[in-house]
């Protein structure tokens, strides 16, 4: 029954040939949250990737710094309809972290400090296409925007990036994360428009 | 009263739905708020304190819902809010600004059935405490109270920028009497002679001017999330049960 | 933008279900405390509406809107009481 509003239009949203469809321009950066900010000293942070015989590859804040901190430009889209384009962002790439892990699965799940999951298939986070990301705007990332550090993966809607990321876990299967198993695609290829199952 | 089953109106009879809202009247309430009221000719009635979605759709389909909490309440089609301005929000400056008599709007309600009051037979005394805008179910609740001549005892703290930011102003001070207690605390600007008031509500304001844990009052509070976060955790320390505090949010900092 | 509460939820739950499920009682999976629903705490400024325990932070039930569908998960809630009215 839902008729046009008068006078409504929303939020401004301009047409860019850089935003996927369904995609609207923002120049502030929303904060999203489903639940409390966890605020993670660096000098307790860690990050982990188990492989499928259960071992564990870890690195300090330091020891991940050391693996090169790279400048990168970025257009993210979230699945609520917004993007922002040519952010810049400095991260330590994810092929970086995989140099040393042998494994022979194609998945992995996305851990964060606080609870949140997310499921990626490997290819997606590997070949310079993702990072594990601790500035944004020339900031040190917020803890209202996952910092110390959060997944970066660009190509994909914006919950895959995962704010507070703590480790991957090798999976043989693509078995879906927190949105994925409460409607969201497993992928989410912004350009597909892959929102929803 | 309601001390009838069969003449007391039946709640679980008022379903929420989907409503076509007219704008029958918009009038300013405060410098940066305003006063709707809409005619539902389907709208059931709604209990004090209840709130509804207001959903508004762009040309290009792109649609956006937020909650208000309802001023009226009872067996009426005349469903009254009051929406404050949100700078650089995306419905209340609309709801606010642009909305215009006549205009149509999509309404989801009457929603929740927990920070709601009804008028009871037993005297416990409710305290009220809002912040800003959070007054809008108060006041339903209030009112409500009042039409009902139900005996309990009332009482509404009510935290609020300046005088002029006051919400139903007229309505509560008319409501004032031997059941009903109204208190303003000023943040920023307070009537004259009273500049010494001035201040946020802290733990020591719950203690001195609100009623006292030991007579068990129900208490109700409503207004931006961080305002109902620190009274909440106040009045617990002052020995309120976390069964007699009930909450609503409203969102921001 | 930081919680609200439970009671919040009422308009996206009366899609689906025919009665007022926020009053309703039920229990945490996660730490065990029975509340009302109302009692949640409650995040809208997300990919879609999570209620969490408000004694342990569990997730208790997600919301997922896609307009013509929608996705309801209550799989952090066991035994929810529902009155007759
Ligand atoms: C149950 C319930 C009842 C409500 N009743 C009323 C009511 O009676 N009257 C009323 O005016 N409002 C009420 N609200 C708040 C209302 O739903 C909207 O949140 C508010 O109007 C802002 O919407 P917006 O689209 O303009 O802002 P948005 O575009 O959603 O937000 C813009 C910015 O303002 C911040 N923000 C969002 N909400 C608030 C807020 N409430 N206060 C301060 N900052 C905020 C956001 O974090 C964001 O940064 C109620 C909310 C709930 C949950
Ligand atoms: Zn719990």
């Amino acid at each position: 029954m839902s008729f046009v509003t008068r006078g409504f239009s929303g939020r401004a949203r301009e047409r860019d040939p850089r935003l996927p469809p369904g995609q609207t321009l923002v120049q502030d950066w929303p904060v999203l949250s489903a639940g409390p900010t966890p605020r993670i000293d660096t000098a307790e942070w860690e990050f982990v990737i188990r492989d499928e015989t259960g071992a564990d590859h870890r690195w300090s804040w330091d020891e991940l710094l050391a693996l090169g901190v790279e400048d990168i430009t970025a257009d993210i889209h979230c699945v609520t309809h917004w993007s922002k384009l040519e952010m810049p962002w400095r991260g330590v790439s994810v092929d970086k972290l995989f140099e040393n892990v042998e494994s022979q699965y194609d998945y992995v799940m996305a851990h964060s400090y606080g609870g949140y999951t997310t499921n990626v298939p490997l290819e997606d986070l590997l070949d310079g296409r993702a990072w594990i990301a601790i500035e944004a705007d020339g900031e040190p990332l917020d803890p209202e925007h996952g910092g110390p550090a959060r997944l970066l993966v660009p190509h994909l809607y914006f919950w895959k990036s995962a704010k507070w990321v703590r480790g991957l876990v090798m999976m043989p299967d693509d078995d879906p994360g927190f949105w994925e198993q409460n409607g969201y695609h497993l992928r989410g290829d912004p350009w597909k428009e892959e929102r929803y199952w | 009263m309601s001390a009838d089953p069969l003449t007391r109106p039946d709640t679980a009879r008022r379903r929420p739905a989907w409503h076509v809202a007219t704008v029958a009247e918009l009038a300013p309430e405060t410098p940066t708020a305003a006063r709707l009221v809409l005619d539902v000719p389907t709208w059931p009635g709604n209990d004090a304190g209840a709130h509804l979605d207001v959903r508004l759709t762009a040309p290009d389909g792109y649609q956006a819902t937020r909650s208000y909490s309802i001023a009226s309440s009872g067996e009426t089609s005349r469903v009254v809010l009051a929406v404050d301005e949100v700078p650089d929000g995306e419905v209340s400056p609309f709801l606010v600004r642009e909305l215009r008599p006549g205009d149509q709007l999509e309404l989801h309600g009457p929603l929740g059935a927990f920070f709601v009051w009804q008028p009871s037979r037993d005297d416990r005394p409710v305290q009220l405490i809002a912040g800003g805008s959070g007054v809008v179910p108060l006041y339903a609740m209030a009112a409500s109270h009042a039409a009902a001549a139900d005996p309990a005892p009332f009482r509404l703290l009510y935290s609020v920028r300046t005088p002029r930011h006051v919400f139903f102003a007229d309505e509560l001070a008319a409501l004032v009497g031997p059941a009903f207690d109204l208190d303003l605390a000023y943040t920023r600007e307070a009537p004259d002679g009273r500049q010494g008031d001035i201040g946020r509500i802290t733990k020591d304001t719950l203690a001195a001017r609100t009623i006292p844990a030991a007579r068990r009052p129900q208490v109700f509070v409503c207004g931006p999330t961080g305002f109902v976060e620190a009274v909440a955790s106040w009045l617990r320390a002052l020995g309120h049960a976390a069964a007699d505090i009930r909450t609503e949010r409203f969102g921001g900092t | 933008m930081t919680h609200l509460d439970g009671n919040v939820l009422a308009g996206a739950l009366a899609d689906i279900f025919s009665v007022d499920l926020t009053p309703a009682s039920a229990r945490c999976t996660g730490c065990g405390a029975v509340a009302q629903l109302a009692e949640a705490m409650v995040y809208t400024n997300a990919p879609g509406i999570v209620a969490r325990c408000a004694t342990c932070d569990h997730v208790l039930a997600t919301v997922v809107d896609a307009g013509d569908r929608l996705w309801l998960s209550l799989t952090g809630l066991s035994g929810i009481e529902l009155r007759r009215a």
